[in-house]
This record gives C-alpha cells, sequence and structure tokens, in this order.
C-alpha cells in the first residue's frame, strides 16, 4: 500500500530517508527514528527482532490489521498450534521453521507501540496523515467511533436491513465505511472500538434474527487475539 | 579464475517476502545451493477451516496484497463450484477486467520498482526518482491506472470489495468506465517507451529446456478462466491438477516446493506466453518481436519482457472489456444463492502463474477443508535448479557481480514470499 502511493511517494521521499523497505529497496541501514512494523507476531524468534527494532527507533507504528490487532492470523488460535500445523505442513510440520510457530499475536502483545494504522487493508491517507503529523511533531489521531457513523454519512442502506450480519458497530471507524458503500459488509478489519458495546450489538442481531453462534463468528474474524482482552469474549 | 565462491545473499531484496540464497562453488563445482524461504509459516488452510462459504473470499483475498483479485476469484470461483451458484456474464466480464488492472499493477510493480533498479544498477527506484525523474514517473503514472482499474470494479486498488460468490455485489457507474478508456487508450504512449527502455537492456544468455505450465482456455489469452495445459503433454484437467503437480517440503524452506513428472517446471507471464502467444493481442505480438520474446522461449530471464507483453494485451483487453460492459448496460444485480454444498476447484492464472484453491463445504455452508497451490511454491524448485545452472556460467566474474547476477535471476521469477513481519524503517531528515 505504501508503494501506492504514486502521487506522493516522489515528494515523501525528500522528506524522509527510508533506509530499510527490504521489499524495494537493496540499500539497508540499522539506523533509523521510526519503524513501521507489518504483520503479527508468529514465531518465536520474531519477539526477538522486534525487542531488536523497539532499541533502534524511538517510534513504532503498528502498520496494518496483522500488526495492531493480529488480524485474520488469530484464526488459527481456534486450533492448537500443533493440529494447525498438521492441518497446512501433514507429515512435515516438524521441519524446524515450521516448529518454532507459536501462537498468533498482535505486536503490542511483545513491545511497546507508540501508534496504530488500523485496517486490513490500511487506507493510504491515513498512512500518509500519520508521517504528516510524525513530521509536524504531533500525536496521529485514531479515530474512537463506531463504523456505522462512518457509513450513516456515506448514505448506505444499514446492513441489517438487507438481513446480513455486520460489525459496523462495535469496529473502530476511519474507514468512510467503503466495505458498506461497495456493497459489502463490515467485517472489522480496524478492529474494536476502545470500548465496544458488545452487549448493544448482539442485541442488534438478536433484533435481527441472528443466531448467537454468528455473533461469535462475526467477532473471531478479526478480534480473535484482542476481544477477549476488551470483554472478556472471543476466542 | 576464482573456482570457490561463496555466495550469502541473506534477505534477497526488491522481491516480495524473506528469502536468503547461499551458494557455494569449489572449484568450479557447485557444492551447495539453496533457496531459504524464511518468512513464516502462514496457516491459510487452517484459518479458513471452520469458515462459512461466504467468508472465504475475505479471508483468502489477504493471501496477498499485490495479487488479491487472483486469490479473491480462485475462491469465489471455487465456492461457485461447489454449491452450483451460476454467475452472470456482467459479473464475468466484471472480474476479468479487475484482473487486468491487477496483472497490470502487479507488472509494473515489478518491472518498475523491482527490476529497472539493476539495468540502472541503483538499489531502488528511489535514486532514479532523482536521476531518471521521467522513467520514474511512466512507472508511477502506468501503476496508478492499473490501481484505478481495480478500485472502479472492486472498491479499492487491494482486497477487491465487491467480488462475491455468485457474482458481484457493486457495479461500477457507466462514466467511471468510460474515463477509464480514456485514460488507457492514453497510456500506450508511455506502454511504448517502456518497450524502448527495456529494448536496450542487456538479457543474459541463458537457456535450459523446462516445462511450462500454465491455464488455456477455449478461447482469449487465460487470466480469469481455462484449464491447465503443459508444453509438455497438452491438456492436463482441472481435477488432474493435484495428480501432475506434486508439492513436497524441503527443510530450508517454509514454502511447500512442486514437481511434475517431467521435474522442474515454470509457471508465470513466460509460460502462459510460450502456451497462448497465438491469443495475444496483435500489438502485444508485435511488442515481443521488439523485444526479442519468441514463442518456445526457455531463458528464465525473459520472464521480464514476457510480462511487459502482457501489459500491452491487457490494456488492449481492458478496452475491449469496457466498450463490452458498455453496450451491455450496467444494472446492479444480486449474487446467485448456493443450490447444493459439495467439493470444488478454482483455477486462474495469477500475475505469477497458476493458482489453484480447492474447498470441500460440508451441509451447512462451512468449509471443511482447504488445499491452495500458489505460483511462487511452484516456481522455487525451478529457482533453485536455474540458479546452479547459472552460476557456473558466471564464476570468471568479480563476486559482486555473480552476487548481483543471481539476484536478478531470482528476481526475474517475480516471486512473491508473501511476508508476515515486513519492516520499512524510516530516517527523518
Amino acid at each position: 500500500m505504501v508503494l501506492n502511493c504514486e502521487d506522493e511517494f516522489p515528494d515523501l521521499v525528500k522528506l524522509v530517508d527510508i533506509v530499510n523497505f527490504r521489499e524495494a529497496m537493496s540499500e539497508k541501514s540499522d539506523d533509523y527514528d521510526v519503524a513501521f512494523v507489518e504483520g503479527s507476531i508468529s514465531r518465536r524468534e520474531e519477539i526477538k527482532k522486534l525487542k531488536e527494532i523497539r532499541k533502534r527507533a524511538s517510534t513504532v507504528i503498528a502498520l496494518g490489521a496483522c500488526s495492531s490487532t493480529g488480524g485474520l492470523n488469530c484464526l488459527r488460535n481456534r486450533f492448537p498450534v500443533e493440529e494447525a500445523k498438521r492441518i497446512v505442513y501433514g507429515k512435515d510440520a516438524a521441519v524446524r521453521k515450521i516448529k518454532d510457530t507459536i501462537r498468533a499475536r498482535p505486536i503490542d502483545s511483545v513491545i511497546e507501540v507508540d501508534h496504530y494504522i488500523h485496517g486490513c487493508p490500511i487506507t493510504k491517507e491515513e498512512f500518509l496523515s500519520t508521517l504528516k503529523a510524525l513530521l509536524l511533531g504531533k500525536t496521529p489521531e485514531v479515530p474512537n467511533h463506531p463504523v456505522c457513523v462512518d457509513c450513516k454519512m456515506a448514505g448506505n442502506i444499514c446492513v441489517f436491513e438487507r438481513g446480513a450480519t455486520c460489525m459496523g458497530p462495535v469496529t473502530r471507524a476511519g474507514c468512510n465505511a467503503i466495505c458498506i458503500t461497495y456493497g459489502s459488509i463490515c467485517w472489522g478489519c480496524r478492529g474494536t472500538v476502545d470500548d465496544p458495546n458488545v452487549d448493544a450489538h448482539e442485541e442488534t442481531l438478536r433484533r435481527y434474527g441472528l443466531t448467537a453462534d454468528s455473533v461469535t463468528r462475526s467477532l473471531d474474524l478479526y478480534g480473535g487475539c484482542t476481544v477477549r482482552k476488551k470483554t472478556g469474549r472471543g476466542d | 579464475m576464482h573456482r570457490d565462491h561463496d555466495i550469502n545473499v541473506h534477505e534477497v531484496t526488491r522481491v516480495e517476502g524473506h528469502g536468503n540464497i547461499v551458494i557455494n562453488v569449489r572449484k568450479g563445482r557447485v557444492e551447495e545451493l539453496r533457496l531459504e524461504i524464511i518468512e513464516s509459516p502462514r496457516f491459510f488452510e487452517a484459518m479458513l477451516r471452520g469458515r462459512r462459504y461466504d467468508e472465504a473470499q475475505h479471508i483468502m483475498s489477504r493471501i496477498c496484497g499485490i495479487c488479491a483479485v487472483s486469490h479473491t476469484s480462485a475462491s469465489v470461483k471455487a465456492v461457485e463450484s461447489a454449491t452450483g451458484m451460476r454467475i452472470s456474464k456482467r459479473a464475468r466480464l466484471l472480474r476479468e477486467l479487475a484482473f487486468c488492472g491487477e496483472t497490470l499493477q502487479s507488472h509494473i510493480l515489478h518491472l518498475y520498482f523491482l527490476v529497472l533498479p539493476d539495468f540502472f544498477s541503483v538499489g531502488s527506484i528511489v535514486p532514479l526518482i532523482k536521476s531518471h525523474p521521467e522513467i520514474a514517473k511512466m512507472g508511477l503514472g502506468l501503476k496508478k491506472l492499473a490501481n484505478e482499474i481495480c478500485r472502479i470494479v472492486g472498491g479499492r486498488h487491494v482486497h477487491p470489495i465487491s467480488i462475491f460468490p455468485g457474482g458481484v455485489v457493486h457495479v461500477p457507474k457507466p462514466r467511471e468506465l468510460k474515463d477509464l478508456k480514456k485514460a488507457l487508450t492514453g497510456s500506450f504512449e508511455r506502454l511504448e517507451r517502456t518497450i524502448e527502455l527495456f529494448e536496450g537492456f542487456e538479457v543474459p544468455d541463458f537457456e535450459g529446456s523446462r516445462e511450462f505450465i500454465s491455464l488455456r482456455a477455449a478461447k482469449g489469452y487465460p487470466f480469469y478462466e481455462g484449464d491447465p495445459f503443459s508444453s509438455m503433454d497438452a491438456s492436463i484437467g482441472q481435477e488432474s491438477y493435484t495428480k501432475r503437480i506434486k508439492e513436497y517440503t524441503v527443510p530450508h524452506s517454509t514454502a511447500k516446493h512442486a514437481r511434475t513428472s517431467h521435474g522442474t517446471f515454470m509457471v508465470g507471464a513466460l509460460a502462459r506466453f510460450n502456451n497462448n502467444h497465438r491469443r495475444l493481442h496483435p500489438r502485444a505480438r508485435k511488442a515481443a518481436k521488439r523485444l526479442l520474446l519468441e514463442p518456445g522461449c526457455s531463458n528464465p530471464f525473459m520472464n521480464n519482457q514476457a510480462q511487459l507483453v502482457e501489459c500491452i494485451h491487457l490494456t488492449e483487453e481492458a478496452i475491449s472489456l469496457i466498450d463490452r460492459l458498455l453496450d451491455m448496460g450496467l444494472a446492479a444485480e444480486r449474487p446467485a444463492r448456493p443450490r447444493r454444498f459439495g467439493r470444488g476447484i478454482g483455477l486462474v492464472e495469477a500475475p505469477r502463474g497458476t493458482l489453484y484453491h480447492e474447498y470441500r463445504i460440508n451441509r451447512d455452508g462451512l468449509i471443511e477443508e482447504v488445499n491452495c497451490i500458489i505460483p511462487t511454491a511452484q516456481n522455487l524448485r525451478s529457482i533453485e535448479r536455474d540458479l546452479g545452472e547459472f552460476v557456473v556460467t558466471i564464476l570468471d566474474r568479480p563476486r559482486d557481480e555473480i552476487t548481483r547476477s543471481v539476484e536478478s535471476l531470482v528476481r526475474a521469477y517475480d516471486p512473491c514470499i508473501s511476508c508476515s513481519t515486513h519492516i520499512m524503517d524510516v530516517k527523518f531528515v
């Protein structure tokens, strides 16, 4: 997504030195101020690597859903680690590089994170505004109201009225409810707001005739790692 | 002449994902050679298990941020075949248009951001923005337009929203498509200049016989549709794909390797070109001639040129799809409903090659079994073999040059070792 900032990229490289971006650059340096970290923790060795990054960087930013909430990766935590390995790798699950796998988790379970850029995918607007705030020495702002607010402003018909399940009532806004605008539902990719009203959400789901199973199911699509922490529910 | 070499590239750059190259040469002979895939295992097959059939495309799209349309499409096709859903012609054309956008975007990203710096002997596109602003701008402009196709059809650049089992849940406005057509028509000039640019670059002389596998459709050049086809023994058939292509694990890689009864094979742009070159738009065939890309070419470095040829074809294809969609009209539609639950296969040509999803869905609509075969996994064995054969032809060169050359070979395959923990670090100036 960072490389999708086609218009802004030339200006961006004037303002900041990108010193380590293995996917796009051969030059590497470990001298940096700000580290953007993508992906959830999946193996023990990554914890070590992350702690190293935390030591070097004055600011660590969790970039995207996997990094900030654990994301879809936490879906595999529904199975014990050994079983998940068996499902994918069969009898080869004992190979050392696979053996090191642990339960998936967000990076703030291991290091302190200064800022979050939520969502899967992230929006380039939020990436750029976070970067701008940092350049100006300000604290980047993260919305803390539910997607339903964005959705109303976008003028959409409520997903529940269409008879489908939606995570909008508990999910952190900032995406302009784009999935609903394009005919889908809110899947909850930005994680829940700080204090999600899960009881009210559950009541809404019930009112529209949806079962307890579909409540849990929709909560643990993106909330497997974090919803329990916030509400005592989930995975 | 240097006869001994220890080449150790820790984390090959300008590829998607984490991999190391290890080559030890003693007395002119390769003693040890590995492309180590150190990427975290990803477990998508486990993540999807027990989830509802209409969540699959959303989950599986997340396998890759570059070829999300391909994964989404392979996923909905597998679900549609498992549930007996039939999609409208309009929905199919829209998905095909999204494919044009994704493959263009992926190829341009590879050619400009990952490959081009090698030809200019720089580490990334960043120095090119200063030294060759026109070229950098051309690449950025082409990429932006390709992304715009994905946005108009799918709702955003990555992870398409509108592609759903049973059809599409959003249709673009005629105005959007008309504007897009205009921009695409205008992009040929930049594509022509890209061809001129690549005409000027030297390609290492390196050939080796190999099997090429790609889809082949009843008509047209295959992306969204087709049956598996091998350059060695013709049609494979969807149901036989997993019989022909055997996946296995190796100790130095978290990605599986694959082989056929013929041994090593290659998937991707060069394979598609070799198996389907007659189906290319005349303009794309002309581009192939200029780039000295001939049918039957078995030089893996020419995969770059094959991608560029496909960019010409895809731009023509996108324009023709837009014309057909505008003729047909763009009324909103509701996706089809499942008629049964069972087993289904979804095969597409992702930018990097043939992509296979297979699901078994139980009576409650929950996914019980998942099998995915990813293009790069199919190419890994071929990359390793080529590294070994190629490195012995360049042992007389300085070590730095050998390292750079083997890296370019890996890059030409455009591997996508999709990542779990990328890091991008920024230093303020």
